[in-house]
């Protein structure tokens, strides 16, 4: 041959978008929120990042290394999935737990499933439940600010005083202690990268301005939470904090928008939100347990393959087979 | 389906040569003119071997109706007729002719007599014309009507959507006239009473000229559109232009238009007032490895080493290198690969830009999904290949898919889309064919 010319099936122009440009964007993103909460609650939130996202990483490699396969590690994935976990946090939790946490989160659900895009369930979430349930002395935990100057053991997270209702002592104190401003910014209590709606916020929309994500999924999710508190309650301020507590934002903008375990178009995206944010009302308002997002994102996956069917474009001009 | 129309995707422009208007190369030694340049049976060759030819001599005969004719672009002797590789893997047959140098035109280019309709499609048919804009399909049987008053609209694509080309931008800028005289024998001969030209927005030159045509004659309706791939495809063009829906199996003339390139009218009407034949081409040369790219008009089987020759040969070891555009190209595997009638551009890759990202796997991100302007579900298509259940293929519609690329284009993971959707086309037709051959045989049992 007197030629190395490339013969390939076009298109021989591609984008330039690549999955681990995609969850650069995704971490960038989540950096304001992980900031806030390593601000609020201390070192011990930096040193729970620090484990989730490391052992994360470890296990992939070390899984595919055990399985020969090609190591995914480069395209980030694991850096994402490590950081949302740990985000999901209280910040008191012990280290070794996180890395059961971890371990969860990649090996069991992502890698068994066949690795990056074939897991059903989001792997951080899943892990969060997972601990939930087995750690659940520490992962309930009460975790006030540090700033705040507080009884430990009388400390409680907006979600477990709202529900007392308006009249109630608990609640008029809670509202004196935590304004809506410091709910915003999220000097209040719960896991250590969820409070801060604010830098929340500010990671959704970058992703929105960097078309990572669609707005569908985070705006209905947190309006149809604020829609669904204020109907039940009928108090605008009430309905207000609740839709800033626990994982709303976290959940609306970073875990129900994860694109292997949520619906694919713009009509999936919406009935997935509201899927959401649906079973996150029920939940807190006569659940057991004081918060619902991470169970109703989980449901809501299983829900997904479902949701992608039902939800699918007619193709263009098309015929029924 | 969006109000505003199928909405596409936003792929580099480049198109460098849009001020280039176009050179004629100098005459090749040899040309070689295959005999199939157009969908349907390849021509049937009338020359022997030593036989001279004049420019614009039938050397190839239609064969069958979906056919077309092939004439000699150069005048000389036919060296040799044989069977070459051709772009899509198979074999045909090929014409090579030494040029003499004289470009002497052959005593049958005369100018056609043209009166009617069946006169003027008859013309269409001898002039070998097929669809310029890339498909190659003869034109003569789009134009080939059984109810005249079933066409309600001429599309005219100058819509020019593929990095690179302005080889149709140039057609519109510098032969309008050419593009009048067609409208007005399309006009004349099939009735049309309105005439669409789709052009993307981001040819102001060519809308500029186009309007001017538009203020002759009532019947013309300039339609600029946003620059955003696949804006040429034909149903997409036909849905934006008309806001009709051409149904999958079904023609644009089931929906009352006939969608014809800028290029090709244009030809036609030279075709009508001259009598010369189809033999050259004017294409874009581009590409990162091309040392003065430009646009050439070039006699039809010209090697592409000849014409990237004129235009300086190469500044870089070219490693890719294409019939047509980027997104919808054929990758050649040597520079002897001849001009076709419905080259409208040969790129030369550098090796940067010839080297793709690999691919990794699908994050069931949706772009594809969402950009594809058929609202295909590659995803579903992939999963339906690997399942090889024929079925499940068919209910994915992938046949409709036009293989413009728009998906592999948006795809973070780099995906393999056009290429696995060609695979689930092929399975499709398997399966197809044996459902039918059982319904055959279970109709001759009973």
């Amino acid at each position: 041959m007197e030629n190395n010319l490339i013969v390939s099936v076009s298109p021989h122009v591609h984008g330039k978008r690549t999955t681990t440009k995609v969850m650069l964007d995704v971490v960038i993103a989540l950096l304001p929120a992980a900031i806030a909460g390593i601000v609020i609650f201390g070192m011990n939130a930096a040193i729970l990042c620090a484990t989730c996202v490391a052992s994360c990483v470890v296990f992939e490699f070390l899984f595919t290394k055990l399985c020969k396969r090609p190591t995914t590690v480069g395209d980030l994935s694991a850096v994402v999935t490590g950081l949302i976990l740990a985000m999901n946090l209280p910040a008191t939790l012990p280290v070794w737990q996180a890395v059961v946490g971890s371990f969860i989160a990649i090996v069991v659900t992502k890698c068994l499933f066949g690795g990056l895009g074939c897991n059903f369930a989001n792997p951080a979430i899943t892990a969060r439940v997972v601990m939930l349930v087995a750690f659940t002395g520490t992962m309930a935990a009460a975790v006030p600010p540090k700033s705040a100057e507080v009884d430990l053991t009388a400390y409680a997270t907006p979600l477990s005083v709202l529900p007392q209702g308006l009249e109630s002592e608990a609640v008029t104190a809670f509202m004196e202690n935590t304004s809506l401003m410091d709910m915003f910014l999220g000097v209040r209590g719960g896991a250590l990268g969820e409070t801060c709606a604010a830098g929340l916020l500010l990671g959704g929309i970058y992703l929105v301005a960097r078309k990572v994500i669609t707005w569908h999924t985070p705006v209905v999710f947190i309006g149809a939470v604020f829609v669904l508190a204020f109907a039940i309650t009928g108090d605008m301020t009430m309905a207000l904090y609740y839709t800033l507590s626990g994982g709303t934002f976290i959940g609306a903008i970073f875990m129900a928008t994860d694109y292997v375990t949520s619906p694919s178009t713009a009509k999936g995206k919406i009935i997935f939100a509201l899927g959401c944010a649906v079973i996150t009302t029920l939940i807190r308002f006569f659940g057991s347990y004081p918060e619902g997002v991470s169970f109703s994102i989980l449901f809501m996956n299983i829900l997904n393959p479902y949701i992608d069917k039902w939800t699918m474009k007619k193709p263009f001009g098309g015929v029924k087979a | 389906m969006s109000f505003f129309g199928i909405k596409g995707v936003h792929v580099p422009h480049r198109k460098h040569t849009a001020d280039c208007h176009p050179e004629r190369m100098p005459i090749p030694k040899t040309v070689v003119i295959p005999m199939a340049q157009h969908i349907g049976a390849p021509a049937k060759p009338v020359v022997s071997v030593g036989d001279t030819v004049g420019v614009g001599q039938v050397i190839g005969e239609a064969a069958g109706f979906i056919s077309a004719p092939v004439h000699a672009s150069v005048s000389g002797t036919v060296k040799k007729i044989d069977t070459m590789a051709n772009s899509n893997g198979g074999t045909m047959t090929a014409i090579t002719i030494e040029s003499d140098g004289e470009m002497r035109p052959h005593e049958s280019v005369v100018p056609p007599t043209v009166t009617n309709y069946e006169e003027f499609v008859a013309a269409v048919r001898a002039s070998g014309i097929v669809g310029l804009g890339g498909a190659g399909f003869p034109t003569f049987v789009k134009l080939s009507v059984k109810d005249l008053s079933q066409v309600q609209e001429v599309v005219l694509n100058g819509a020019e959507c593929e990095p690179y080309i302005t080889a149709d931008t140039l057609t519109m800028t510098d032969r309008a006239e050419d593009i009048f005289e067609g409208i007005q024998l399309l006009e004349k001969y099939l009735g049309v009473k309105k005439v669409i030209i789709g052009i993307e927005d981001n040819k102001p030159q060519a809308i500029k000229a186009m309007q001017e045509l538009s203020k002759k004659d009532s019947a013309i309706v300039v339609k600029p559109m946003p620059a955003a791939y696949p804006q040429g495809g034909e149903k997409v063009l036909i849905y934006n232009t008309t806001g009709k829906t051409v149904p999958e199996g079904k023609l644009p003339l089931d929906v009352g238009c006939i969608v014809m390139n800028v290029t090709t009218l244009a030809c036609i009407a030279e075709y009508v007032r001259t009598g010369m034949p189809l033999v050259e081409k004017c294409l874009t040369v581009d590409g990162s490895a091309v040392a003065t790219p430009k646009n050439v008009i070039a006699p039809i089987g010209t090697s592409m080493k000849d014409v990237f020759d004129f235009c300086g040969g190469f500044k870089e070891e070219p490693r890719k290198v294409m019939y047509g555009g980027p997104m919808m190209g054929i990758a050649v595997p040597t520079l002897d690969e001849p001009i076709l009638k419905n080259t409208n551009a040969i790129l030369a890759f550098n090796d940067k830009d010839a080297t793709l990202p690999d691919e990794t796997p699908c994050i069931r991100c949706g772009n594809c999904i969402n950009h594809c302007p058929l609202n295909l579900n590659p995803p579903a298509i992939a999963k339906a290949l690997k399942s090889g259940d024929g079925a499940e293929i068919a209910k994915t519609k992938v046949n409709i898919c036009m293989e413009c690329g728009a998906c592999v284009f948006v795809c973070p993971a780099h995906r393999m889309i056009v290429h696995r959707n060609k695979l689930a086309k092929a399975e499709l037709r398997a399966y197809q064919t044996k459902l039918a051959e059982q319904k055959k045989k279970e109709e001759e049992n009973k």
